[in-house]
């Protein structure tokens, strides 16, 4: 991948996110952030491709943890966020 | 796997994050919201095993089995926390994926320097991601201590934190340059211990109301490193979904800071500029007027409108039920009633809103801030139930003390105000709260669960 484009990238998915919740009331501010943090559990991604290629005790060690905590983060994260969630089940909207 | 698919798959997924986001900032989509995120969480996990580009499959059994680990550590405890100490669960998971991160980008800067050095922007990258990461995991660790109670509430300064703070600093960043400069093993070490000093400094003089706005600034830093180790790694899908969260999560952070009136650069350079507070004097030697369970329900009967302040105390006894059977009897009795939220009432934005929606309180019953203010004039009787600094006028009166600023629930106005406390220890942000001592407060000492029984059944009786 090019520089330019990794950075095209990086800059449209700023203003994206930006976008999504510029609207967020006061309410949901928690589990929007529950939630923001489970989607960056996704480095789970990035834990498993290093662990894949990790050879030495080290390098694997290092990894094999990281592939831990990600998955906590990622897992809790989201079914914490429910579990939340699951308290405004049944009601609308206030804003 | 064909790798235009592979790249497809991934494009999916880093869409259905963005729909996840939108989803979670409207009441009605937002659980929907989340769990399409976890699924595409999921597949990406999944695909990421077939990844085209990545063709070594050392650990494969390993890493299931580590994943296998995680799930069996993660899910437990986000099923089985009590709501009432989510947000500390929340800092905790926000810390272990920036310590994630952090190990990611080590992995694999000395997977790419074992080929020779690398490139500057790779090493700027790692730099990155290792200060970051490490800054976030140590912080939100320190924040959970504190939530949790393990360590003191309080504003943390000692006398010249704010030198040793910025030396810190300036450490890391030196310690970062040296490794850019050199792609040496030790520069990156140095600077990640560093970095983890760093988080615990920056975190410490934090207190009080400002510490839900940490954790969340905290989760924007996270993301960020998430999208500078997606550039290491090669993965648009870490860029994408990682500055998502860098920049919704900083949007996010200014909100609850507006929400707050906390001026975010104040938060974030609180550690610099903090200096040691006079503690509030004065306490022991005021009376105060407690009540009976009786006094406070002859109070409640015969007002014509009561408004309800819930607070960390309502969440601590698990009184939401007692607290909606109070306001249905009250409403039985033609009183008027209605629940005054504070945007940090408990020890998040929300907290009270999910608390009082599980007790099925209805909606409309709950007024925030800016809508109840102006009717509490109106209002005979104020029932704080386990809160404290969200009334506190210290907050406008006593500048220099660490919720000054804060807009708060202008119970004062009201013509009785009735708190429901443990004891007369002040609240998380550990200020005293000169309410207590004012002639039209009652107090009513002991749990709130149990307080409001006993107003219940005294009520019934009348």
């Amino acid at each position: 991948m090019t520089t330019m484009a990794i950075l095209t990238i990086f800059v449209l998915s700023v203003f994206v996110g930006f976008e999504v919740v510029s609207k967020v009331s006061t309410t949901l501010h928690t589990p929007l952030m529950s939630g923001a943090n489970a989607i960056h559990g996704i480095i789970l991604v990035g834990a498993i491709l290093v662990a894949d290629g990790a050879t030495s005790t080290l390098e694997t060690s290092l990894a094999i943890t990281a592939v831990v905590l990600a998955t906590i983060n990622m897992v809790g994260g989201f079914v914490v966020t429910d579990r939340m969630l699951e308290m405004f089940k049944g009601k609308g909207g206030k804003k | 796997m064909n790798s235009n698919l592979y790249a497809l798959l991934g494009l999916g997924v880093a869409v259905s994050f963005v729909m996840a986001l939108k989803g979670l900032s409207a009441p009605k989509t937002a659980r929907r919201g989340n769990l399409i995120g976890a699924f595409g969480a999921t597949i990406a996990t999944v695909i990421v095993f077939f990844d085209p580009s990545s063709t070594k499959h050392h650990n494969t059994f390993l890493i299931i089995a580590a994943i296998a680990f995680g799930v069996l550590v993660g899910v437990p405890a986000a099923r089985k926390i009590q709501m009432t100490q989510m947000p500390q669960l929340v800092a905790l998971f926000n810390g272990v994926g920036g310590g994630a991160a952090a190990l990611v980008a080590i992995v694999e800067y000395l997977n790419l320097s074992a080929e020779g050095k690398p490139s500057t922007a790779n090493l700027i990258a790692t730099v990155f991601t290792v200060i970051v990461g490490s800054t976030s995991f140590s912080g939100s660790v320190i924040t959970f201590l504190k939530l949790q109670e393990l360590m003191t509430t309080r504003p943390v300064v000692f006398p010249g934190g704010r030198f040793v703070i910025a030396a810190t600093l300036a450490g890391v960043l030196a310690s970062g340059g040296w490794t850019i400069a050199s792609g040496g093993n030790t520069p990156l070490l140095v600077m990640g211990l560093l970095a983890l000093l760093f988080g615990v400094l920056f975190v410490l003089p934090v207190g009080g109301a400002d510490v839900p706005i940490v954790i969340s600034l905290l989760n924007a830093f996270t993301g960020l490193t998430v999208a500078a180790s997606g550039y290491v790694l090669q993965s648009t899908l870490l860029i994408v979904a990682g500055t998502l969260v860098g920049a919704s999560g900083t949007i996010l952070t200014r909100k609850m800071a507006e929400a707050m009136g906390r001026s975010l650069f104040g938060t974030l350079f609180g550690a610099f500029t903090a200096k040691p507070q006079a503690v509030a004097e004065g306490g022991e030697a005021r009376s105060v007027k407690s009540g009976s369970p009786d006094d406070v329900a002859i109070l409640l009967n015969y007002a014509q409108r009561v408004v309800i302040v819930p607070g960390f105390g309502l969440a601590v006894a698990q009184a939401q039920h007692t607290v909606r059977e109070l306001a249905d009897i009250l409403a039985a009795k033609g009183v008027e009633v209605a629940y005054g939220i504070h945007p940090v009432a408990g020890r998040m934005p929300g907290h009270m809103n999910v608390l009082l929606a599980e007790a099925n309180v209805p909606y409309e019953q709950l007024v925030e801030m800016e809508e109840i203010n102006p009717t509490f004039p109106q209002t005979d009787v104020v029932l704080v139930v386990g809160a404290n600094d969200v009334v506190n006028p210290a907050a406008k009166t006593t500048p220099g003390c660490p919720i000054y600023g804060m807009p708060i629930l202008d119970v004062a106005g009201a013509g009785n105000v009735i708190f429901l406390k443990r004891s007369m220890r002040p609240g998380f942000a550990g200020i005293e709260n000169d309410l207590l001592y004012d002639a039209k407060t009652t107090l009513l000492f002991g749990d709130a669960k149990d307080s409001l029984t006993k107003v219940v059944s005294a009520l019934k009786a009348l």
